[in-house]
């Protein structure tokens, strides 16, 4: 593999670059699905190529290919060199990258269970039998189960001469039980919805979520949904779930201190960021108990934004984002961090794949664990509602205004969950929100969620983020928008 | 006979620098391979995807290229089925032994689950209608091309005091299927795509084509109308949320209604997840509602076969506001004792087909003219971060983005802070008052159809943002 690498930068630095970088990728993935009982998707795929990036004429370009012949990859290098000197002829200013150390490493996550050494009958056993569990169950007109896993295998070579190696293997796996009756779909979904959890482990992940035990509990509520209250529409206390929780802080804060954004980069496609750089540092995000990190080190777990180098080279960093409350840090690369003022990138470079330009990706943006106990959390709340499992998820093009639904609700009355409600939402304004957070849960309820399918840049890259969270609640929420007035 | 590693090889040698696809020769050389080696290792039946793709996307922001990249990629996936199993492989090592031990994961996925009664033989030899939607104008676009277009777009930008974001992509790609049965059918296309974002502090506005044809749009163009609008969108003035009568350009229509393909599919009426269940033949949309799947459109683009090889057929959807047919695969047809109508995708799947060649049948109103006939009302440029809110009554969530504005007495008087909206789609149908010619739309939530502008009445604004 470093031959092929070597060769790149070589070739890239005859040509003219003054800097270049290349990942040599080797991905391999497997998804099995099921629905009402039978095998739906079993496949696998592999793929391997080279992803080059030159620096000429104080602009960037980018190449990739799948044809590793030294023909091919010089080739390749000599279109990434020619593509900069396009894109200077479009330039206003001149690249300048933040000092970075070299680095020869090679580095693999952790794992028990090599997913792909389990046998596929195994695999598929569990999930026929999760499906089997939740068709038992009255009502239910859709049952859906996962698992998808991911080995990935990246050498990174820079001309600075970083030799990087990093392998990940990642899982995932949920399960899901709609039911159809009179005129509205309800569905249930364990232990989250939208492809369930995913992190970066073996196949002990599967393993540890019981989906046996959980399958009919969701098929159930499921059914019961139909019957359930519908969530009011009112102004009041929320509670919410660590899952739904982990989204609320991937597009509320995660997304908005994506430097690129903030810089404008991302205005044509994804949006920009309310936090312009004049508000770092005073800016009151969130009341005083809020704490949050982007944190890419093994340390915080083995989360989908956990590694050891990010795709430019830099080190996995832990950067506080929210301390106290207040606004302390953004996500930036090589190329930003000297525009706040850092005289080091807080590493989160990353691509998809061997044919994507890493941009600049959330990691674990995690929010800290509190003090409250959940029960007493339940306890202390005269009158509120908890809300469970996305559904739906919007917030606008500089990251204020948002709205989510979940799949589930339960009103509190009395600290006490008293009944079931259906269709529940809520809506608000990102500080505004955050501000209004006045009990966060201790670490016993504290997970670090994955969402596996975050999408960004031109062209489109799908990305996996962690981020940690444990119930929280929130005052003076708006409730019910989504269904009112319908 | 030469191995398709070498030719390849070959090809890459004579012209390094140019994006070239292969030629449909080497495509079938690669579906031979596959063939002769599966029969070898013993699969029954065997299906090949071969897809490629030479792509390259200039990307802008600040008023500078800061963005630019090419690819190059090509895939083999394969489909075997033994003794009533099927599963699918895929790989992008053309070598005989890459190709080998695709075909024994192939078969040992397959191997590993219970008998599937639902797996069919695979389908004969067909003919395919011809299409025509390479243009060696877009083959051939250079990053200097891109660059110098970008380059105009961003001076004009500064010379208007704004700053430009955008996208100037071309690129092809071809896709070839065969199988055991002698099946065979190739397809390649070419594509362009500009999208510009003018942002005059604090406000924005967005313009954007897509075409097989880079000679179909004029990118100075775009930027000039995306500039005019920015400029016209500064100073937004702050209306309460509630029902108000939209004019929705091409775009916004797009986004909105892109959500509706899937419940098209036979087997999401099946599954119960269709907002159809129930309400097939009979009036759910307003009468001037009509919806066609149509590969053959001149505005459309993809291949004229599905992920069976099966030709696509026009299917009439909705026939004035009544929802008359649905799509199948060939699973679905079965099930449901109709004929396949070549919408199904790639084998094994749980989600079955869907119409992916949207045409609506537009009308004769310029955006011109809903405004001049509107007494108040909103005209939408663009929507954002659309969400399915509910799937049955299909209630959509989403935001309103670079340019709102308001209409009154029969023009635009001011521009608006965009809003939060949560509307159902199938009473969004239900009142449309007007509709403009059906044009080639093309957002970012929805791949792109054939739709025209609307006028709607009663949209539902749910909240408003800070901007």
């Amino acid at each position: 593999m470093w031959t092929w690498l070597l060769l790149a930068l070589d070739a890239a630095h005859l040509r003219g670059a003054s800097y270049s970088d290349a990942r040599l990728m080797h991905l391999r993935q497997r998804d099995l699905t099921t629905k009402n009982g039978q095998v739906g998707t079993l496949s696998q795929s592999d793929s391997i190529g080279i992803g080059i990036r030159a620096l000429a004429n104080g602009a960037w370009g980018f190449a990739s290919t799948d044809r590793l012949t030294k023909e091919g990859v010089a080739a390749c290098a000599a279109q990434a060199v020619s593509i900069a000197k396009a894109s200077a002829l479009a330039k206003r200013s001149e690249v300048v990258m933040a000092p970075e150390q070299s680095y020869i490493d090679s580095w693999q996550s952790p794992f028990r269970k090599d997913p792909f050494e389990i046998p596929l009958e195994k695999q598929l056993s569990l999930l026929l039998g999760a499906d089997d569990a939740m068709r038992r169950v009255k009502g239910v007109t859709l049952t859906e189960t996962d698992m998808q896993f991911r080995k990935i295998d990246s050498w990174f070579a820079s001309s600075i001469g970083s030799r990087i190696h990093q392998r990940k293997v990642i899982s995932g796996c949920g399960i899901a039980a709609t039911s159809f009756q009179g005129e509205e779909i309800q569905k249930r979904s364990y232990p989250n919805s939208f492809g369930g959890q995913h992190t970066l482990q073996g196949y002990e992940l599967i393993e540890s979520l019981d989906l046996l035990r959980n399958a009919p509990i969701i098929a159930e509520e499921a059914a019961a949904l139909h019957s359930a209250s519908q969530c009011p529409e009112k102004t009041g206390t929320l509670i919410l779930g660590g899952s739904q929780l982990g989204l609320q802080i991937h597009e509320s804060i995660g997304h908005p201190i994506e430097l690129d954004r903030v810089l404008g980069q991302e205005a044509n496609f994804a949006g920009t960021s309310f936090l312009t750089l004049d508000q770092l540092n005073k800016l009151k995000y969130a009341s005083s108990i809020v704490n949050v990190v982007a944190d890419a080190r093994l340390d915080h777990g083995p989360g989908l934004g956990t590694f050891a180098y990010d795709d430019e080279g830099v080190p996995a960093q832990c950067t506080d984002i929210i301390k106290d409350g207040q606004f302390r840090g953004y996500l930036s690369n090589r190329e930003t961090a000297h525009l706040v003022g850092l005289n080091r990138s807080s590493g989160t470079m990353r691509t998809e794949s061997w044919n994507r330009l890493p941009i600049i990706r959330m990691t674990n943006v995690s929010l800290l664990p509190g003090a409250w106990d959940f029960d007493n959390l339940i306890a202390d709340t005269p009158d509120g509602i908890l809300m469970e499992t996305n559904r739906s998820w919007s917030i606008d093009d500089r990251r204020y205004q948002f709205q989510f639904s979940t799949e589930i609700g339960w009103e509190i009355k009395g600290g006490k969950k008293v009944r079931m409600l259906k269709n529940p939402s809520y809506s608000g304004i990102t500080t505004e929100f955050w501000n209004s957070c006045d009990a966060i849960c201790k670490l016993d309820h504290w997970n670090l969620w994955g969402t596996p399918n975050c999408g960004k840049g031109q062209p489109m890259q799908t990305m996996g983020t962690g981020h940690g969270a444990s119930p929280a609640r929130f005052r003076n929420v708006r409730i019910g928008t989504a269904f009112s007035n319908q | 006979m030469k191995s398709p590693a070498k030719s390849r090889k070959a090809s890459s040698e004579k012209k390094a620098r140019a994006a070239e696809l292969l030629p449909e020769r080497e495509l079938r050389r690669i579906v031979a391979t596959v063939l002769r080696l599966a029969r070898s290792i013993g699969a029954e039946e065997t299906e090949i995807h071969v897809d490629e793709v030479a792509d390259n996307l200039t990307r802008f922001a600040n008023n500078a290229i800061h963005q630019n990249v090419a690819e190059q990629g090509l895939t083999v996936s394969i489909r075997t089925v033994v003794d009533g199993r099927t599963a699918r492989a895929t790989t992008n090592r053309i070598e005989e032994d890459s190709l080998r031990a695709t075909i024994e994961a192939s078969l040992s996925l397959a191997h590993s689950q219970p008998k599937d009664p639902r797996v069919l033989p695979m389908p004969a030899k067909h003919r395919y209608p011809r299409v025509n939607r390479f243009v060696k104008q877009t083959a051939a676009l250079t990053a200097e091309e891109r660059a110098r277009a970008v380059r105009l777009a961003c001076d004009l930008a500064i010379k208007k005091g704004q700053v430009a974001a955008g996208i100037f992509a071309s690129g092809q790609s071809q896709s070839a299927i065969g199988n055991s049965r002698g099946l065979f059918a190739a397809y390649r296309e070419t594509h362009a795509e500009f999208s510009i974002t003018m942002q005059q502090d604090p406000a924005a506005s967005w313009a954007k084509a897509n075409s097989a044809d880079v000679r179909a749009f004029e990118p100075q163009k775009l930027a000039a109308r995306a500039s005019e609008k920015a400029h016209l969108a500064v100073n937004a003035r702050e209306l309460p949320p509630g029902r108000y009568t939209v004019i929705l350009e091409p775009a916004a229509v797009l986004d909105l209604v892109g959500f509706l393909f899937y419940d098209f599919a036979a087997t999401a009426l099946e599954d119960k997840r269709s907002c159809l269940n129930d309400r097939m033949g009979t009036p759910l949309f307003g009468k001037n509602i009509t919806i066609t799947d149509d590969a053959y459109h001149p505005l459309q683009q993809g291949a004229p076969f599905d992920g069976e090889g099966l030709p696509r057929q026009r299917v009439l959807l909705v026939d004035r506001g009544i929802p008359k047919n649905l799509v199948y695969s060939r699973a679905a047809a079965k099930a449901a004792r109709k004929s396949p109508t070549g919408h199904g995708f790639a084998l094994p799947n749980e989600y079955g087909e869907a119409p992916m060649n949207l045409v609506f049948t537009g009308g004769d109103s310029s955006l011109e003219k809903m405004i001049a006939s509107t007494d108040r009302g909103l005209l939408v440029t663009r929507l954002w971060y659309i969400r399915e809110v509910d799937p049955y009554e299909k209630v959509m969530t989403g935001m309103t983005r670079d340019g709102l504005f308001l209409v009154e007495n029969g023009r635009v008087t001011t521009a608006v802070r965009n809003f939060r909206f949560n509307q159902s789609l199938i009473e969004m149908l239900q009142n449309v008052e007007l509709l403009g010619p059906a044009v080639r739309a093309t957002g970012e939530e929805a791949f792109e159809m054939v739709v025209p502008a609307m006028k709607v009445h009663n949209f539902h604004f749910s909240e408003v943002t800070k901007f």
